[in-house]
């Protein structure tokens, strides 16, 4: 606590060491007068023997001190003195970095939660994702990124595994329940023994599901999710025990998980076991998800060698339900082995890509940011460099000056960081808001301590950045030089402008690589909108679900029925034009089937390849705007009657006749021994994955179906998406009306995803404009700090020269001539900027590549725009300041000497 | 030639002869630039105020102590004492340098011949 006192006393301390040393000097001066010397001569004697008084004293005071801290303390109160006294150009400086730090920080925090953090699992490394692919199976490719398990799988998997703590298999649907308040319609995750072993949380109330629970005749039980849990029981814990009905099963609460608990990246509101009956399994049925923990010290390898040791285990295990069917077919022909990664790449999917991208963006950004408080210190330091000058001629340290403006600019950065911290926050709420719904992770994203230290060293790091520019720049310099500069006959020193240009060209060459890649987003945006999705006019199509669970409706033929009861109602809706309805609708995400389908007349081999399923009511084509291109839509005739009759899409017709025409009248076949169904219609190509991906080969299957999964099979389409085309779509009062219309056919059927097509096309698209706003922001940002930097850097050198121009003018030169020599100034640095700028981006834009739709990295209009637009913009900073050159007054320039 | 050899000391040889000097007797500031230029014989140049910085740093560290009173010239000074933590310095200070003396001329003496 020394130094506690040491500082009461220090007043003391001081007062008393000035004192004894006035006293010195006098009896010195004592002596000399003494000697002979005049009173004045004496003085300056025993001055000049006793040394430099102020420094002495300064040394002396300073062994009372704690060095570093206090000049530390001494020197910031001086940078806020200083900054206050200019707050024009502290606030600017703030704020450009405020806004620069802030929305580094939030992209930080983002990409940080998303990619970096481990899933919210215990032990989230073990996790893996359980892949097959299958490149022997033709056209799979085209609608799926692989090979799902089926549920034979599961049980050899489950029973044979080496490499796995445990291993289950999930998948995710959606249900009615009944029993609790009105009916509605709920996220399902069906999951094997194992996924929650796997996963490893715990619930928050009751018990987990058991291997007990598959039982295919056992109890019935079901958990709940947190967010169900409270919506629909208000948290009550006396849930466990109670019973609800989904789609018409009575199932027993066990349990609820906690809360932000996602079953991988799926959210849902119940979970329900799978209950596979053994004695029933077959190979095929390929539609489950593969979750499995690997063992401690596992590698991703060994567990796939596992599994390919697995895979012919299970050919032998099961039957195929095809007579002179090939049990290693799927080895063989489709060559279907593991693909085993890391659970967290699976959630994360290619978000990774966007962030990567959306990072350094921003992170340019804040170079460019970076490169105008440069810009702005050295025209700051400019004004002190005489000051600066005069205290290196006095002594000052080179070290201590850079010190000094080091601390200014750090000062700068950190104030600019806490703002941004700020700013960060807010941006993170709103892209909470607005984020694209299919960013996985979102709800997890926030401002954790390592966004704190990410902001706390970029400001850290901002800050040298820009503050070492003005100090390598001055602080080299050789003082007399810069003593004799300050004068005031001499102009602007090339050199003094140097670096500022240099700085331009930098921002000129940034600002180019931000606005290529934005243009390049916008291209892509535009030919996504291009591209024709298969249906027309989405914002007049009402999209809903209607599921009718066997409980409700145990009859096919009664769903039918009652499926195109409800079509009639919503049709005499006024305003409705038409009405239909297929098992999904394009975009929505709903998982279809498929199948390897032959075309008779082909040859037969086993590897018929695979084609997407859709099954459609009469009148679905011409409600949602899809074209007919030959033939015609079903009819509710061949429905009742089921006739094998299909639709199937222009690509298929073309692939296996040649023509959409020449396909009328033929026929194909799914399973041997399964119907041949007649091809009556011919539909434009549907990008049911969304616009960025190509259009799959789909069959239309009638919405009630014999005959396909094998003869004498019969079912109708229960869980379907209805769509009515109306003006009115989306209106409440239509909403209300179209209720009312399901309702008078059965009062206890759910609406679920009401929503007009329009909402899902956008939806498809929203990581990609999500994408183009954000680089759209960080281009337009660039652009402007682009032109603020040009415009002053020469207004800057315009006010310096203003003698010059007063004396060129003088002497006769032309004021458009002198127009004309700022604006080609600015010219040249934007032309220099340009040529590395498009150097840089030709490298760089190839990593966006992923990103990109329908325009080439390279593209010409993008390139040229750009182009064209800094050089105006350009012309249009410099021209300002031009102008206020070219109307300077020859004779106040001169006179202001 | 002559003018160069007037030399920086060493770091704490200031010190050393400002508690040599007041073992001998307490002295003020004036006083002690006095008594060290005389016994140098002027040998020794040393600016009379960096006497002061030293003797806060040996007022810190306790080795003398300082009283303000009145001068034999009838002047208001401040007399600084060694106190005994400043004698067992003094001590310790004055055998190490003796030793360091040594051995630099040790080091010096056999180059004396070649040098002249």
């Amino acid at each position: 606590m020394n130094w506690l006192l040491d500082i009461f006393r220090r007043r003391r301390i001081y007062g008393d060491l000035a004192e004894e040393m006035r006293i010195h000097l006098e009896e010195r001066t004592e002596q000399f007068a003494n000697e002979g010397m005049s009173r004045k001569e004496a003085e300056q004697a025993a001055r000049r023997a006793f040394g430099n008084s102020t420094l002495l004293e300064e040394r002396s005071r300073e062994v009372w001190r704690m060095p570093f801290v206090e000049s530390f303390g001494t020197d910031l109160k001086l940078v806020f003195r200083r900054l206050g006294k200019s707050p024009g150009f502290a606030a600017t400086v703030i704020l450009t970095l405020a806004i620069g730090i802030g929305a580094n920080t939030a992209v930080f925090s983002v990409t940080n939660s998303v990619l970096f953090r481990p899933l919210p699992y215990p032990d989230a490394e073990q996790l893996v994702a359980i892949r097959l692919i299958a490149p022997g199976a033709a056209g799979l490719a085209d609608f799926s990124s692989g090979l799902r398990l089926s549920s034979s799988m599961y049980f050899t998997f489950a029973e044979q595994k080496r490499t796995f703590q445990s291993f289950g298999v999930w998948n995710t649907g959606t249900a009615s329940v009944t029993g609790v308040d009105q009916p509605h319609e709920v996220h399902t995750a069906w999951i094997s023994d194992g996924v929650l072993q796997a996963l490893s949380v715990p619930p928050v109330l009751g018990r987990w599901l058991l291997p007990a629970d598959q039982d295919p005749h056992g109890a019935k039980p079901v958990m709940l999710s947190y967010g169900y849990w409270q919506r629909r029981f208000g948290g009550d814990r006396s849930v466990i025990g109670r019973s609800i009905a989904i789609d018409g099963q009575s199932r027993q609460i066990v349990g609820v998980m906690p809360k932000g608990f996602e079953l991988v990246n799926a959210e849902f509101d119940v979970i329900t076991p799978f209950a596979f009956d053994r004695n029933k399994q077959q190979l095929a049925g390929f539609g489950l998800q593969g979750i499995a923990r690997l063992k401690p010290g596992i590698p991703i390898a060994q567990a796939n060698e596992d599994v390919k040791r697995m895979l012919p285990i299970w050919e032998d295990s099961w039957p195929s339900g095809v007579k002179g069917f090939n049990p290693h077919f799927y080895e063989k022909n489709w060559k279907i082995a593991p693909a085993i990664r890391p659970l967290k790449q699976e959630v994360i999917g290619s978000v990774g890509n966007v962030l990567w991208v959306v990072m350094a963006t921003i992170g340019v950004v804040m170079l460019i940011a970076c490169t105008n408080v440069a810009n702005l210190l050295l025209v700051r330091a400019d004004g002190r460099q005489q000051e600066l000058a005069v205290r290196a001629a006095l002594g000052a340290s080179r070290g201590r000056i850079a010190w000094e403006l080091l601390l200014e600019s750090v000062a700068l950065g950190l104030i600019g960081g806490v703002l941004g911290i700020g700013i960060a926050y807010e941006g993170l709420r709103l892209l909470a808001a607005i984020g694209p719904a299919d960013l996985p992770r979102l709800g997890e994203i926030s401002l954790d301590g390592r966004s704190l230290w990410f902001t706390l060293a970029l400001s850290l790091l901002s800050g040298l950045l820009f503050g070492s520019i003005p100090v390598l720049k001055y602080v080299g310099a050789r003082m007399p030089t810069a003593l004799r500069g300050a004068g005031r006959t001499v102009s602007v020193s090339r050199e003094r402008q140097r670096s500022r240009d240099l700085l331009v060209v930098a921002q000129v060459a940034m600002a180019l690589v931000l606005l290529v890649s934005a243009m390049l987003m916008i291209r892509t945006f535009q030919a996504l909108r291009h591209v024709e999705p298969g249906f027309s006019q989405p914002e007049h199509l009402q999209t809903m679900r209607i599921s009718i669970p066997p409980s409700l409706v145990p009859d096919p033929q009664m769903v039918t029925r009652m499926q195109n009861n409800i079509v009639d109602k919503l049709a005499a809706i006024p305003g409705v034009t038409s009405v239909g309805f297929a098992d999904a609708m394009p975009m929505e995400g709903i998982e279809s089937n498929w199948n390897g389908i032959q075309i008779e007349g082909k040859k037969s081999d086993e590897t018929a390849p695979m084609r997407l399923f859709r099954y459609v009511s009469p009148g679905f084509f011409h409600t949602s705007g899809t074209r007919m291109i030959a033939g015609r839509e079903l009819t509710w005739t061949e429905i009742y009657g089921r006739r094998p009759v299909a639709i199937i899409s222009e690509n298929l017709a073309r692939e296996s006749w040649g023509s959409a025409s020449a396909a009328l009248h033929k026929r194909l076949q799914d399973l041997p021994d399964t119907p041949w169904f007649e091809v009556v219609g011919v539909v434009e190509d549907v990008h049911v994955n969304g616009v960025q991906e190509k259009a799959p080969a789909i069959v239309y299957w009638p919405s009630m179906v014999e005959g396909i999964y094998g003869p004498h099979t019969f079912g109708a389409t229960r869980g379907a998406t209805f769509v009515v085309r109306s003006d009115r779509a989306g209106t409440e009062a239509f909403l209300s009306e179209i209720q009312q219309g399901v309702w008078s056919v059965n009062p206890s059927l759910p609406l679920a995803s009401v929503r007009t097509m329009q909402e899902i096309y956008s939806q498809s698209l929203a990581r990609t404009s999500f994408t183009l706003v954000m680089l759209g922001i960080a281009g337009s940002m660039a652009l402007v700090l682009g032109i603020i930097g040009i415009y002053g850097v020469i207004s800057y050198a315009v006010s310096q020269r203003t003698r010059e121009i007063g004396i060129r003018l003088a002497l006769g030169e032309q004021r458009g001539r002198l127009r004309w020599m700022f604006v080609r100034s600015a010219l040249v640095l934007t032309g220099c900027g340009l040529a590395i700028g498009l150097a840089a981006a030709a490298g760089l834009v190839g990593l966006m590549k992923s990103l990109l739709y329908g325009v080439s990295p390279m593209d010409p209009v993008t390139y040229l725009s750009v182009l064209m637009v800094l050089a105006a913009s350009a012309v249009l900073a410099s021209y300002l300041p031009a102008r206020r050159a070219a109307a300077v007054n020859p004779v106040e320039a001169l006179r202001a000497e | 030639m002559t003018k160069s050899t007037a030399r920086d000391l060493f770091p704490g040889a200031l010190e050393m002869m400002i508690l040599e000097s007041l073992r001998r007797q307490p002295a003020h500031g004036y006083a002690l630039v006095q008594h060290i230029q005389q016994r140098s014989n002027n040998l020794l140049q040393v600016e009379e105020g960096s006497l002061y910085p030293a003797l806060q740093r040996l007022l810190k560290a306790n080795l003398v102590k300082a009283r303000w009173g009145v001068s034999s010239t009838n002047r208001r000074v401040r007399t600084y004492q060694i106190t005994a933590a400043g004698l067992r310095h003094l001590e310790q200070e004055i055998s190490s340098f003796e030793r360091m003396f040594e051995g630099i001329s040790l080091v010096l003496t056999p180059g004396r011949s070649e040098a002249t």
